[in-house]
């Protein structure tokens, strides 16, 4: 037994022999112009045609292989000298023929040559074609007989401008000739999906869809036809092919017709025809994919109307959105079961096409939006990832078009359409609206504004219900918060009072953010406050006596709180610096008691909650940092504030961190542009302290491990020493310089010192300097001679 | 021998001629034998005249007690009292507005001709006879009533169909003009022919036999149709060869013609309607 595919090949092979066996002795009475037998062998040729063995794929081979024999056999009957049989009479004398396959096929090709002769007008042999053609019933032979009509009598429709337009032959019998040609194609194509092998019926359903090429043929041709205006496009052509869509009643032609409808004519028809285009839509069957049959349109329009500004009132003369608009709901209404994807999709294309053909009306926007909000209201919460997706575009089509998220923020509907979204895929959305505010560099600049963003990104401000935490990739969080962060800065007005509303939104929003948003959200907050504190403290002289509503006290106050947020995390080290920040502004600000209390909550940290000695080391040179650069401060909050630093210096649990935050200490005694902190005592007694501090650590590290320690804590005091001494500080005295220099190098020649060739480049580049010094002359040169190497 | 070849030889060589035999139609005939052969034709009431040439062989003399020209079953003319043939001798002969109301005929179990025959009465020898077949052709005026023939046929529940012929009486080189809607069809067909279907009675009563032709088998539709479907028929009948219909002849016999419509499934099952339909003979114009 041969499998189905070898019969076919088989049968298909016989088919052509067939074809060739016959063409042969037709060729030989068409050289010898033997009328008689080239019909009897071109009947047995065609007679091949007859079988309903071959697939629709195989019979095309075999048509074609026919197709080429009937063109030879059409010339011997254009030449009349040949035969010598009027073509009136051959038209009678093929339809002798018994069987009616070869017969009309036949009877096509001479109507072509009667045609083309003249003889009679082509209006009554394309009508002739036409009735006869009936004959034929079987969809696949049918199908092709009338292919082959639409082929032959292609070039002689009696269009406009045509040799065989004529008083009676008008571009209406042209028409009238596809439509029916049409009309029947794909009468019988429907019917195919009824005649197929039970069991092959999926493979039956594909090659009966390859054949739709030769039914959409058709409407290629009557877009080809010159006399068909719009006019008789919108009266005949359209609801003629529509009501055959429409009644068809199967889905696979629906489909591809009304996507070839929508391909094959002028976009300039579509939108003047549009009611009825788009009627036709809501009438096909509930299995047509319609949304991709109204993409497709939309598309189309659109581009249409991207193509020129001269279109544009078009559009809004047939009130295209309105239309479309409102045949997507009846179709989403309509067929209830449309998945959510297949009711999102549309309402993305709608959206484009808005976008494109009216970016100025934010209201159909919305409207559209809208329309999907409605849609979603029975599903709370979207599972599908292909619905999402669409959820996705369609959130992000206006903010590409815009570059601005400011636009999608007057959008009622945009936050109502987001909240559909799962969690997960909310927050991608939040990060694409971040990013496109990046991407542009714009500011949100108004309180009302902010709110609603921040209410759309919520995802991303705040745990969500029901989010679980741990599904949250560490990576991907820290992304997201780090945006967040960046976003906050983009949050900005140059009006000291609407920027204080912003803020004061940010807080609300970001209070909520937990214990793990805070580390990141916090300081953005907190500078972006500063900065409003520094643009006041510019402004300050302007604007006196007016009742203002952001002081920079307000401002301080609200920033404490801010930063106390932290302490439920915890996260006292960054805490610490946001106040030591703090501190800094109000003294820019002049605000003594509110940069003391900074100061103050800065030690209490300290004090209660950073342990970590590394940590308490940095927090100390910080805190001695920012303490020397504060001018607000009188003596006694000063010297409160110095003593705590230096005392907490002294207590560091490791000697060379004690005495290298001891001999930090000296600086807050000595401020170069403040003539009131040059205190030299005490700068010298933190250095001595540093280095009895410095000794004990060599000591014991002679203890531990039997070596002298490395020299380097002794060169850094000699270069504290050395700056003071540049600096006028009448208590170090190059005395003190030389015994130093002379202890290190004591240290170093000891028998134990361990080398270290840090400390030693450190101290041969201190030595050089001393050395330069010297040698610049001058006042500072003097000074330094004392200095003996 | 010589004598012996004589005796079997005919005596003499008759030929009849006709006397516009070089202008007038011929059609071919097929004899029982199977041949073919051209013989003139006539219509009734036309005057069937010609010349008749005795001619013995050499040296021979015909002695007859007279020779006679017939129209078989018709007419006698005597041409020659009794008396001897020396040398060719050639007698004119005239059947004038001969009545031939039937058609020759050539059918399965009956034939209808026209024959000249001559005879040479011998008193001993026997009688010498030719014969000459001649055609006859009768044609008749358009009919001045042909109406339609219009139908609904049907089985219940699976097939129902209305079909139209143009005319009942078609002329032999008329074209058949009809159609056929379907009106419910829930039978899977395979495809749809036309018939002309040829039935020549004979004899009468209880001896009456009936011999059926199909003489023309023509597609009209190729695969199934659906329900509303609308199947044109053109049949041009000149392909065909088809005679008039003859209805009682002579008491002798009847040719009918009958228009079949077969419609077969897919599972080879025929379905037919036969309409009689009169063929006539309508005059060149």
């Amino acid at each position: 037994m041969l499998s189905g595919a070898e019969d076919e090949e088989k049968w298909l092979a016989e088919g052509i022999a067939g074809i060739q066996h016959n063409a042969f002795y037709m060729h030989q009475a068409l050289d010898s112009n033997n009328l008689r037998e080239a019909l009897k062998y071109s009947a047995l040729l065609l007679s091949e045609l007859r079988t309903s063995k071959l697939s629709p794929h195989k019979y095309y081979e075999l048509y074609m292989r026919a197709f080429d024999e009937l063109r030879k056999l059409e010339m011997f009957f254009k030449d009349e000298s040949k035969h010598g049989v009027s073509v009136v009479d051959l038209y009678e004398l093929v339809q002798h023929a018994g069987n009616i396959l070869p017969r009309l096929y036949l009877l096509c090709t001479v109507g072509s040559v009667y045609i083309n002769s003249k003889e009679a007008p082509a209006k009554e042999v394309l009508e002739d074609l036409m009735e006869m053609c009936r004959g034929v019933q079987h969809p696949v032979r049918g199908l092709f007989l009338r292919s082959y009509l639409a082929q032959i009598t292609r070039g002689k429709l009696p269009d406009i401008g045509s040799e065989y337009e004529g008083d009676d032959d008008t571009v209406m019998d042209a028409m009238e000739f596809v439509l029916q040609n049409f009309t029947e194609m794909n009468r019988l194509w429907v019917r195919m999906q009824h005649q197929g092998p039970g069991r092959v019926r999926e493979k039956w359903e594909k090659e009966r869809s390859q054949l739709r090429d030769l039914v959409g043929k058709n409407l290629h041709v009557l877009s080809q036809i010159e006399g068909v205006d719009l006019g008789m496009y919108k009266e005949t052509v359209l609801p003629r092919v529509l009501e055959q869509v429409v009644d068809c009643k199967d889905d696979l032609a629906q489909y591809y017709l009304m996507d070839c409808i929508i391909q094959v004519f002028p976009d300039e028809y579509h939108l003047h025809t549009l009611e009825t285009l788009l009627g036709a839509c809501s009438q096909l069957q509930p299995t047509v994919d319609i949304k991709t049959v109204l993409s497709r349109l939309m598309d189309r329009l659109a581009n249409y109307a991207a193509s020129s500004a001269d279109v544009l009132p078009e559009f809004l003369q047939v009130e295209a959105f309105a239309k479309l608009s409102n045949t997507i709901v009846m179709v989403i209404e309509a067929q209830v079961d449309m998945p959510a994807v297949g009711a999102i999709t549309l309402f993305v294309s709608l959206l484009t096409f808005t976008l494109r053909v009216h970016p100025d009306r934010l209201d159909y926007v919305d409207q559209v939006l809208g329309a999907c909000v409605k849609k979603l209201s029975n599903i709370p919460k979207l599972e599908d990832s292909r619905a999402t997706k669409q959820v996705v575009a369609l959130l992000s089509a206006p903010l590409e078009k815009y570059n601005d998220i400011v636009t999608a923020l007057t959008l009622s509907n945009y936050p109502r359409v987001m909240e559909h979204l799962d969690n997960g895929t909310n927050k991608v959305m939040a990060m694409v609206m971040i990013q496109t505010l990046m991407k542009n560099n714009t500011c949100i600049s108004s309180a009302d504004k902010v709110e609603v963003l921040l209410e759309l990104i919520k995802g991303l401000i705040k745990d969500v219900d029901g989010a679980y935490v741990d599904e949250l990739d560490e990576e991907d969080f820290k992304d997201e918060q780090n945006s967040v962060a960046r976003l906050i800065h983009m949050l900005y007005n140059d009006e000291p009072k609407e920027m204080l509303k912003i803020i004061c939104t940010v807080r609300k929003h970001t209070m909520t953010g937990g214990p793990k948003r805070l580390p990141f959200t916090v300081p953005s907050l907190v500078f972006s406050a500063l900065r409003l504190v520094r643009q006041l403290q510019c402004q300050e002289g302007n604007i006196a006596g007016e009742e203002m509503p952001a002081t920079p006290k307000k401002i301080f106050l609200l920033l404490t709180q801010i930063i106390e947020a932290l302490s439920t995390v915890p996260a006292p080290e960054l805490a610490l610096r946001l106040y030591l920040q703090c501190a800094e502004a109000a003294n820019a600000c002049d605000l003594e008691n509110v940069a003391y209390e900074f100061f103050t909550q800065v030690f209490v940290l300290y004090e209660e909650e950073i342990w970590d000695s590394k940590a308490q080391v940095t927090a100390i040179h910080l805190i001695i940092g920012t303490l020397q650069r504060m001018d607000v401060f009188g003596v006694e909050n000063r010297d409160t504030l110095t003593h705590k630093a230096t005392g907490y210096s002294a207590r560091l649990l490791k000697k060379p961190d004690q005495c290298r935050a001891v001999y930090a200490c000296s600086h807050l005694f000595w401020v170069d542009n403040q003539d009131s902190i040059k205190d030299g005592e005490r700068v010298l007694l933190c250095l001595k302290r540093a280095l009895r501090i410095a000794n004990a650590a060599q000591q014991m590290v002679n203890v531990a491990r039997g070596s002298n320690g490395p020299i380097i804590l002794f060169v850094e005091i000699l270069n504290k020493y050395l700056y003071f001494f540049e600096k006028g500080n009448e208590q170090i005295t190059s005395a003190a310089i030389q015994d130093l220099i002379e202890l290190i190098n004591t240290e170093r020649q000891s028998d134990s010192a361990t080398r270290d060739t840090a400390s030693d480049a450190f101290l041969a580049s201190t030595l050089h300097c001393i050395q330069f010094q010297k040698q610049k002359g001058g006042v500072m040169g003097e000074k330094f001679q004392s200095i003996k190497l | 021998m010589n004598f012996l070849i004589g005796a079997f030889k005919p005596a003499c060589n008759i030929s009849i001629t006709f006397s516009d035999g070089k202008t007038r139609k011929q059609v071919p005939v097929k004899k029982e034998n199977g041949q073919t052969v051209m013989v003139p034709l006539f219509q009734s009431q036309e005057n069937i005249s010609g010349k008749i040439s005795i001619e013995p062989f050499q040296g021979k003399k015909i002695e007859h007690n007279g020779v006679k020209v017939e129209l078989l079953g018709q007419i006698v003319r005597e041409l020659d009292v009794p008396g001897d043939i020396y040398e060719r001798k050639t007698y004119p002969f005239e059947f004038s507005t001969v009545e031939m109301p039937y058609e020759t005929y050539n059918g399965v179990n009956v034939r209808l001709r026209y024959v000249l025959k001559v005879t040479v009465s011998r008193s001993y020898g026997g009688s010498i006879v030719e014969y000459q077949d001649f055609m006859v052709r009768n044609y008749s005026p358009l009919p001045s009533i042909n109406n339609s023939i219009k139908m609904e046929v049907g089985i219940e529940d699976c097939l129902h169909i209305e079909f139209e012929y143009n005319k009942s009486k078609y002329h032999l080189k008329d074209v058949i003009i009809g159609k056929i809607y379907f009106l419910l069809v829930r039978i899977k067909i395979k495809n749809m022919d036309l018939e002309i279907r040829r039935r020549e009675s004979t004899g009468s009563g209880a001896n009456t036999h009936v011999e059926t032709e199909t003489l023309a088998k023509f597609e009209l539709m190729d695969g199934a149709p659906v329900r509303g479907e609308s199947i044109p028929i053109r049949l041009f009948l000149s392909p065909y060869e088809l005679t008039p219909t003859h209805r009682n002849i002579n008491n002798k016999f009847s040719v009918k013609y009958y228009l079949n419509l077969v419609l077969v499934d897919e599972e080879d099952r025929r379905y037919f309607k036969q309409q009689e339909i009169t063929i006539y003979r309508l005059q060149d114009s």
